[in-house]
């Protein structure tokens, strides 16, 4: 029964093992063994290599750092960048350690969060939402002041919102990786760190508009669909035309009959498949552009597919989870944000006169 | 009189001379090493003397040097941390501005014993001043024949090059350096792997602190086992100490490993005790890293026995009741100092310099910073000291460097030892406020 494949490691993830190849990371092999073990992740993006360690939302213990050294690990160890061990077990969700160090980092991301996800472009498809929802806690501690930046205008597509940034480094790796020449980065130190370009200078180039899909949160929007719709109201379809730049493989944005919206398609861990042409996703947005295969299948619990296509697109375990999560309003102290006040209508103030 | 190894020399009139150096014995380690030994029998020697890195972390250099990788065809490379950037530390900047030479000549003898032929320094950017006189002592080895092609015929190529740093204390951990060397932002890298198997240019790199690399060429001429003689159990040797502070003599200091701490502070060879009409209330043994001591706790262990100047002894009783050597910077503090000022001095320090990769670093060190001003500035209340002591565990450990440990330890060992007078502040927050004012309370000063 021997052959000439490399030899598979066992690894346990939350006690179910798994058999992967060396050298895969311990994020990966509890990917392999299913979302529900698998820690979450804001800044690795398995496309962009390089990326991963940053976030820390996907610390994990390590139990047991192998067969032939059954010690414990230490520390907590950033699972997306940490190579698995023949017979290591790592403890995700069932060790309240871990537990712990991730509600500090949902805790962390937030502090300087603006929180404005009433008027913010990626709320409902954010991954800082779902990270919040699922790791964090439903109350503030933050009373100081929360950072603000400048704003930077980064040319006619691509919107740059840095208060709503966590610096993932994501858009920094695929200018990187994909463009032929990066013209922003990470300016500064710490909390005052922020994604720039040097001088005003706007991101110009066949695949920019791609940091617009791999950034976590809403810090990079589309200027070309900014503030037309909320996510959930629209339906996606995946289609492709023949592209001379790119793949030309797509998913289109639907309100009504309009296409709103032109992203590369991401599969269930949220990460892009193929990166795709600004061409494609900003300026062809008519139905006749593009050959239709049909609904998006989008495998997360999700908002969006939420009663579009199937009833089964909810998985019930879901439903279940939020009537038991014991869900409490977020008691934040902050004051309610101007620009929301005066985007929702007066009635809804009148209860509190 | 302690035994002086790198001080011998100090108040040799031209000292950072070359003539004046060589005249002193300077560079017969380079003879001896580069004419009678090879390569692994220098690493021999120097895992022999049991020198411990002298940057912060303690960890043995011949060992370091002994996990150096060795493929073949790539080169390997000998880095110095000369970014001193640690408040309250300030040994390498005294080493390098007196005898330079002393340096170049360790940078050889450890450049040939790991293979390195093309070698760094990287110091501190602010410090210009002492890079011209690094230069300048290297041209004057090159004219002498200790550097360049074939050194004193032996084969043996080395190029050392002086490289300003990018005006970060986070330059100084080993990894942002490597990347600021590179010229690319200074942001720590993800480990593994480490400099070891891939390094600067991802090649296979040591890192080391002048000072570490400074005791090479006593140990080559007077062997592995005569330093190791020195010194006390694994802390072998002897150590700068950056002493500053409420003392008669701050300075920097070269003891024994093992001295007691009470000698160190009151004995006149060193600090000379605490000014007059004042008494010791607190000291922070390694840089401001390590966490804080209450008088008691630096002059004696737990179990009532001197605490001694080394790495096991300061360490003794973990953080409950002990604290680091780190990098030697040794702050003492008198009755006059407020701890709760001196930690939001500190959380302010590092808020400045987190390089911001990591979110508990980036967010938690701003956060810290923010409620001990508040404290401070009399608008605290009593939860925020539970909160402090609370996104400082959540800080810790939880990091890709240790700057997020830094950040933490004096926040946690402040509120450990002087939870009475973070209380004080928020409970009298106008008498906490007057201009010079300082907690006086129940505490035990020395
Ligand atoms: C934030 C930070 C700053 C550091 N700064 C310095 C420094 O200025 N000088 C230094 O020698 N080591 C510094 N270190 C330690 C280095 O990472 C590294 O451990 C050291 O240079 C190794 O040399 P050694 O083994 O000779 O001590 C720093 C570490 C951290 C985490
Ligand atoms: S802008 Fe978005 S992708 Fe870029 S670093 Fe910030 S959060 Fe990440
Ligand atoms: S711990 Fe702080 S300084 Fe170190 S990598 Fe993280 S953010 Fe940067
Ligand atoms: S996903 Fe692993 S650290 Fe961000």
């Amino acid at each position: 029964m021997e052959d000439n494949k490399p030899q598979l490691v066992k690894v346990t993830v939350d006690g179910i093992e798994v058999e992967v190849e060396p050298g895969t990371t311990i994020l990966q092999a509890a990917r392999k063994i299913g979302p529900e073990v698998a820690p979450p992740a804001m800044c690795y993006y398995q496309p962009l290599k390089g990326s991963g360690g940053k976030c820390r939302a996907c610390l994990v213990k390590v139990a047991a750092g192998s067969a032939k050294d059954p010690r414990p690990m230490p520390k907590l160890v950033a699972s997306c960048i940490t190579p698995v061990q023949d017979g290591m077990v790592v403890e995700n969700t069932t060790s309240p350690q871990v537990l712990e160090a991730r509600k500090g980092v949902v805790e962390f991301l937030l502090i300087n969060h603006p929180l404005d996800c009433p008027v913010c472009d990626q709320a409902g498809e954010c991954d800082l939402q779902n990270f919040a929802f699922e790791h964090g806690a439903a109350k503030t501690r933050y009373e100081e002041e929360r950072r603000t930046f400048d704003k930077h205008d980064l040319g006619p597509y691509i919107q740059l919102h840095m208060t709503r940034c966590i610096l993932c480094y994501r858009c920094v790796f695929t200018a990187d990786q994909i463009t032929n020449k990066r013209v922003h980065g990470v300016m500064n130190r710490g909390d005052h760190a922020e994604i720039s370009t040097y001088i005003e200078k706007a991101i110009d180039n066949d695949f920019s508009g791609n940091v617009i899909d791999v950034c976590p949160v809403g810090a990079l929007t589309d200027k070309t669909y900014r503030f037309k719709n909320r996510v959930w109201f629209s339906r996606p379809v995946d289609a492709h035309r023949d592209c001379p730049t790119c793949s030309g493989k797509v998913t289109l944005w639907y309100r009504g009959e309009e296409v709103i919206r032109v992203t590369a398609r991401k599969n269930e861990w949220n990460e892009v498949n193929e990166f795709i042409c600004n061409t494609c996703r900003f300026e062809t947005k008519k139905t006749s552009d593009w050959v239709i295969e049909g609904p998006t299948k989008i495998a997360r619990s999700s908002v969006i597919t939420a009663n579009k296509y199937r009833a089964d697109t909810i998985k019930p375990d879901f439903v279940s989870r939020l009537a038991a999560a014991n869900y409490k309003p977020i008691d934040d102290t902050r004051d309610t944000s101007q620009l929301s006040i005066q985007q929702l209508p007066p009635e809804r103030f009148a209860s509190s006169n | 009189m302690g035994k002086k190894i790198l001080l011998e020399h100090i108040d040799v009139p031209g000292i950072d001379t070359y003539d004046v150096y060589r005249k002193q014995g300077g560079y017969t380690a380079v003879e001896k090493a580069l004419k009678t030994m090879t390569p692994d029998s220098v690493v021999e020697e120097v895992k022999k003397a049991g020198v411990r890195g002298r940057g912060g972390a303690g960890f043995p250099m011949g060992m370091k040097w002994s996990f150096l990788a060795k493929p073949e065809g790539v080169p390997r490379y000998l880095v110095c941390n000369a970014d001193e950037s640690e408040p309250g530390t300030f040994k390498d900047h005294y080493l390098m501005k007196h005898i330079p030479h002393l340096l170049i000549e360790g940078m050889i003898v450890s450049s040939f014993a790991l293979g390195a032929n093309k070698s760094f320094i990287y110091v501190r950017g602010e410090l210009m001043y002492v890079i011209r006189i690094l230069e300048k002592a290297i041209a004057e080895a090159k004219a002498a024949g200790f550097l360049g092609k074939n050194i004193m015929g032996s084969g043996y190529d080395l190029e050392l090059v002086v490289q300003p740093g990018g005006g970060a204390y986070i330059c100084g951990e080993e990894t942002a350096l490597l990347e600021s060397l590179e010229g690319k932002r200074g942001n720590p890298r993800n480990k593994p792997p480490f400099p070891a198997v891939k390094g600067l240019y991802q090649s296979p790199t040591v890192v080391n602190n002048v000072e570490s690399i400074s005791t090479t060429p006593w140990i080559i001429n007077n062997g592995g086992d005569a330093y190791a003689a020195i010194g006390i159990g694994r802390s072998t040797g002897t150590k700068l100490i950056s002493a500053s502070g409420h003392i008669n003599k701050p300075g920097v200091y070269e003891i024994e490993l093992g001295v007691s701490v009470e000698d160190f502070i009151y004995a006149d060879e060193w600090c000379g005790g605490i000014r007059p009409g004042h008494k010791l209330k607190a000291v922070v043994a390694g840089g401001s890293s390590v966490p804080i001591l209450p008088a008691n706790l630096i002059l004696n262990l737990a179990n009532g026995d001197k605490r001694l100047m080394s790495y096991e002894s300061l360490s003794d009783g973990g953080f409950a009741t002990g604290t680091m050597l780190g990098s030697g910077g040794f702050i003492v503090m008198d009755e006059t100092a407020c701890v709760v000022r001196n930690t939001w001095n500190f959380s302010r320090f590092y808020h400045h310099e987190s390089c911001g990769q990591c979110s508990p670093c980036r967010e938690g060190t701003g956060w810290m910073e923010k409620v001990l001003h508040r404290i401070e500035h009399g608008h605290g209340s009593l939860h925020d000291i539970d909160l402090l002591v609370d996104v400082a565990k959540k800080i810790e450990g939880n990091t890709i460097c240790p700057l997020g440990d830094a950040a933490a330890w004096p926040v946690g060992s402040a509120i450990r030892h002087f939870r009475d007078e973070f209380e004080w502040h928020i409970n009298h927050p106008v008498e906490a406020t007057q201009p010079g004012a300082v907690y006086r309370g129940e505490m035990a000063l020395v």
